[in-house]
């Protein structure tokens, strides 16, 4: 490898490094505002000058490719002196409001004008202005703090790939805008106020409510949809102020989506915090111990086959199994995850993750989707393959129309004739399937969802079989799962083990239960008759409408609680917050309930469950880590039916009971409403 | 000079008219056809040109579609250069130059003229709607300061009589021929000397 001198040390770079990032091996800290490792280079803010022997000029190091030899000097008078004097161009037009700016305290111009920055200002002209610019409901601007870093517009057009933010006018006048001040219609836009290195793009929703250090930071994980994208949590008393990306290279990198970042204040509407008992068609607050002996009651009262229970979309996996303890000291077999019909084979683990990993998104060679929306069902995903498409020029291509994707793919048939055909090796794709060396097929649900579905999924997983593609080296099936539970509750065998696995929902249709308890779950789809229905959640949403009894939980920040995301990694969510009112932790619910039914625990303690929940977990490794291959088993024969693929729509800002009570949520649906019915593409 | 306003009132469509369009496509034959966005910027000249010499936002967005850009690249491009206009300018589009050689010369009294003139601000069109005008930064004609430019034509050597002068035509609509006002052939020296013969600054 190369050598290089930096401040009279020796180091060796990897060869197409730039000076910036020799610097950052060596130790030697470089400010910066435009350079970031995600984006591309732009090298305008020229503040990470340094000094270079044979030129006279100091050096933009953040552009500037590292070569053999080179002498490189960060610490000389000559360097400082030139920082000085571009912080001081910077801070000409800047308008120093850090006390009513909401990035003080995290503000890496006012850090660096600690170390660079002039104490009195020589320009005595008038600053310049300019005016607010509209950007959607999530994003603030105050756009005379702008320093031109561009690195929202290389965010935009680059990572988020809907290339909406732009640059317009020129030398003092350039202003950093949308066309026409429109909103960014991206899922990932929230990325552009981490970002930003001033204050002139903050959260809207955030605005003017906490400083940086009187938050509490809780490291947790997301569970609004199956990627586990890492964040932190930061809570000022009971409220969840806002939620953060964490850096997690496996995962989400540095970015989530808006959902993630903006559901939050969801978290502090709508929330059950007492026990509810519906008296004359009308919930009335109630004690515990009062809807405790009702549920009770109830249970005694029904027959055990007559009762049900369905897992809702949040729900970790530590509860998952109370849920299933319970539910076998009641005596039922009838418990359910899924929100929709789709077929699922969990007799292998891989039957049921994406199985390539997110990082083998960008080793592999081709990718076809068959029947998958990855920008609205695993956003962080979705970037993760435009990131492939961008750097790699990674061929993509669709059975089934996805819309928009943020980068290009073609759509090489609409019906699962079509899957048919690859499968037979008689299409014209399997010519350039045969030459990737590491292709990747990602099976939405929707596909799974078909009348076919299952011929779909265990002839595909045959077909990459004999193509030797399932193997501990690389393994092409992927599934994409939607919900940050399905993984954790198909590995504790939920699922009912029936020849078409569809029993629980034509049960439902038919009204054959008389008991439903509904753990945190809202977005099954059902016909009330006369059953009795026990919800236990957090939110006033869909299920606690139809219930007879409530009983108050925790939301995913008030727990500590394990999750398993979509590749089949164990990820633990902690606790930022405390329960609303008198809500209490999910998995104390039932221990509670159990109390009072069978006079007895459930389980002893917290950690008792915890272990046992990792003890279940199927070729568990270790915490962060992905499962371990195996083989997988003789595949299941399914009947085959010629029919089109259609992807279901998803409300993506209303996917979760979480987002449906956040009040920005809506308004980012409406926006994006009112331009799907214009239907207008201004 | 701040960020070219946008006209409130815009054309809902545009489109090249066929003269226009022939010329469009003989451009983007001079381009690599992965590369045809190299192209926006004869075309934004084009569509000024046809639109009465402002372009309007439906052209930015035709030119967009055309070209397969996002619209913000070519509205990026439009408000960086000065000489695209984004609101209708007069018939005759005066452009005086300030930039340091022509002021020195007096070109701040060219602009009193063209406000006594014209109208009190930049870029507000004359109240008979033939003529407007503006600041611009240097149009490259130094040695023959100060000057202005009127469409495609430099008018130079100027005062505050010539200036006065040539705004009049205008606004009978017979304008004065462009070049030099001092009666210089180009940018031959102003005062010649004879030595030896032969002439000399």
């Amino acid at each position: 490898m190369p050598k290089i001198n930096i401040n009279g040390k020796e180091i060796e770079f990897e060869p197409g490094m730039t000076i910036l990032q020799a610097c950052e091996i060596a130790g030697a800290e470089i400010p910066r505002f435009c350079y970031h490792e995600r984006l591309s280079i732009a090298g305008n803010c020229r503040m990470c000058l340094v000094e270079m022997d044979k030129s006279r000029k100091p050096i933009a190091s953040c552009a500037m490719p590292a070569a053999e030899g080179m002498n490189i000097k960060t610490n000389t008078e000559m360097v400082e002196k030139a920082r000085k004097g571009v912080m001081e161009f910077l801070l000409a037009n800047h308008p120093l409001d850090c006390p009513v700016c909401d990035q003080g305290g995290e503000c890496d111009l006012q850090d660096q004008s600690l170390y660079y920055g002039v104490d009195k200002s020589r320009f005595s002209e008038n600053k310049r202005f300019v005016s607010e610019k509209y950007m959607g409901p999530l994003i603030k601007t105050q756009m005379t703090r702008c320093i031109h870093c561009t690195r929202c517009v290389r965010f935009a057009t680059e990572v988020a790939g809907v290339p909406e933010i732009g640059a317009i006018g020129r030398g003092e006048n350039m202003e950093i805008t949308t066309y026409l001040e429109k909103s960014m219609e991206s899922e990932l836009s929230g990325n552009v106020i981490d970002l930003c290195p001033v204050g002139a793009l903050t959260s809207k929703p955030y605005a003017f409510s906490a400083r940086p250090w009187e938050l509490k930071k809780t490291e947790s994980i997301d569970v609004l949809d199956a990627v586990g994208s890492n964040i932190r949590v930061d809570t000022y008393g009971w409220e969840v102020k806002r939620i953060l990306p964490r850096l997690n290279e496996e995962i989400n990198e540095e970015w989530i989506s808006d959902k993630t970042r903006y559901s939050c204040d969801g978290l502090l509407k709508q929330r059950l915090d007492t026990p509810y008992i519906k008296k004359n068609n009308k919930l009335i607050k109630s004690s515990w111990d009062e809807a405790l002996d009702v549920i009770t009651k109830k249970l005694n009262e029904t027959e055990n086959s007559l009762i049900a229970g369905h897992i809702g979309d949040l729900v970790s996996l530590e509860t998952t199994l109370a849920f299933k303890k319970f539910f076998e000291l009641l005596g039922s077999k009838n418990l359910e995850f899924r929100e929709k019909k789709f077929y699922i084979n969990s007799e292998d683990k891989m039957n049921y993750l994406f199985n390539s990993s997110i990082n083998g998104i960008e080793k592999s060679d081709l990718i076809l989707l068959v029947g998958s929306n990855p920008r609205h069902e695993a956003t962080i995903l979705n970037a993760r393959i435009r990131k492939a498409f961008r750097n790699n020029k990674t061929p993509i291509f669709s059975v089934g129309n996805p819309g928009d994707q943020t980068y290009e793919y073609k759509i090489i048939g609409d019906n699962t004739q079509t899957i048919k055909d690859i499968i037979e090796d008689k299409h014209e794709f399997n010519r350039i399937f045969n030459t990737a060396k590491k292709p990747l097929i990602i099976i939405g649900e929707s596909a799974l969802e078909l009348n076919s579905g299952g011929f779909i999924f265990e002839e595909l997983k045959n077909f990459l079989y004999q193509k030797k593609l399932i193997s501990e080296k690389w393994n092409a099936l992927n599934i994409l799962i939607q919900n940050a539970s399905t993984v954790g509750a198909l590995d504790f065998k939920i699922q009912n083990k029936d020849k078409n696995n569809f029993e629980f929902f034509d049960n439902i249709k038919n009204n054959k239960f008389k008991l439903l308890y509904l753990l945190n779950s809202d977005n099954l789809k059902f016909e009330k008759n006369d059953e009795f229905i026990i919800y236990q959640g957090s939110h006033g949403d869909r299920g606690a409408e139809i219930a007879d009894v409530v009983l108050p939980s925790a939301a995913y920040t008030e727990e500590n609680g394990l999750y398993q995301n979509l590749e089949g990694r164990v990820q633990e969510c902690r606790k930022a917050s405390y329960p609303a009112g008198e809500a209490l932790e999910s998995w104390k619910v039932l221990n509670q309930l159990t109390n009072v039914y069978k006079n007895r625990n459930l389980f002893d303690s917290f950690n008792t469950l915890r272990n046992e929940a990792l003890e279940k977990i199927v070729n568990f490794e270790s915490l962060n880590k992905l499962p371990k291959f195996k083989e997988p088993s003789k595949k299941i024969n399914n009947n085959f039916e010629n029919e089109n693929v259609n992807i279901n729509p998803i409300d993506y800002y209303f996917s979760n009971s979480i987002s449906r009570a956040s009040k920005v949520m809506s308004e980012c649906r409406d926006i994006k409403l009112k331009y799907q019915k214009s239907g207008t593409n201004n | 000079m701040s960020v070219k306003k946008v006209n409130s009132e815009q054309p809902k469509n545009f489109e090249f008219n066929e003269k226009f369009k022939s010329i469009a496509e003989e451009i983007l034959k001079k381009y690599p056809k992965k590369n045809k966005k190299s192209a926006v910027m004869p075309f934004l000249y084009l569509a000024q040109k046809q639109n009465n010499n402002w372009i309007p936002l439906a052209a930015i967005k035709y030119i967009s579609k055309y070209l397969s850009m996002p619209y913000i690249s070519v509205y990026e491009v439009a408000t960086f250069y000065s000489m695209f206009n984004l609101s209708p300018v007069g018939k005759y589009f005066i452009q005086v130059c300030t930039t340091t050689p022509c002021l020195i010369r007096g070109a701040d009294k060219i602009v009193k003229v063209c406000k006594k003139k014209i109208s009190e601000k930049e870029n507000q069109i004359s109240k008979n709607g033939e003529c407007s005008w503006t600041e611009v930064e240097c149009l490259g004609a130094c040695v023959n300061a100060p000057m202005m430019q009127i469409n495609s034509d430099y008018y130079e050597d100027l005062d505050e009589k010539s200036t006065a002068k040539i705004i009049d035509s205008i606004f009978k609509d017979k304008i004065l021929e462009s070049g030099s006002y001092k009666g210089r052939k180009n940018t031959s020296p102003v005062d010649t000397k004879i030595i030896n013969g032969s002439e000399h600054a």
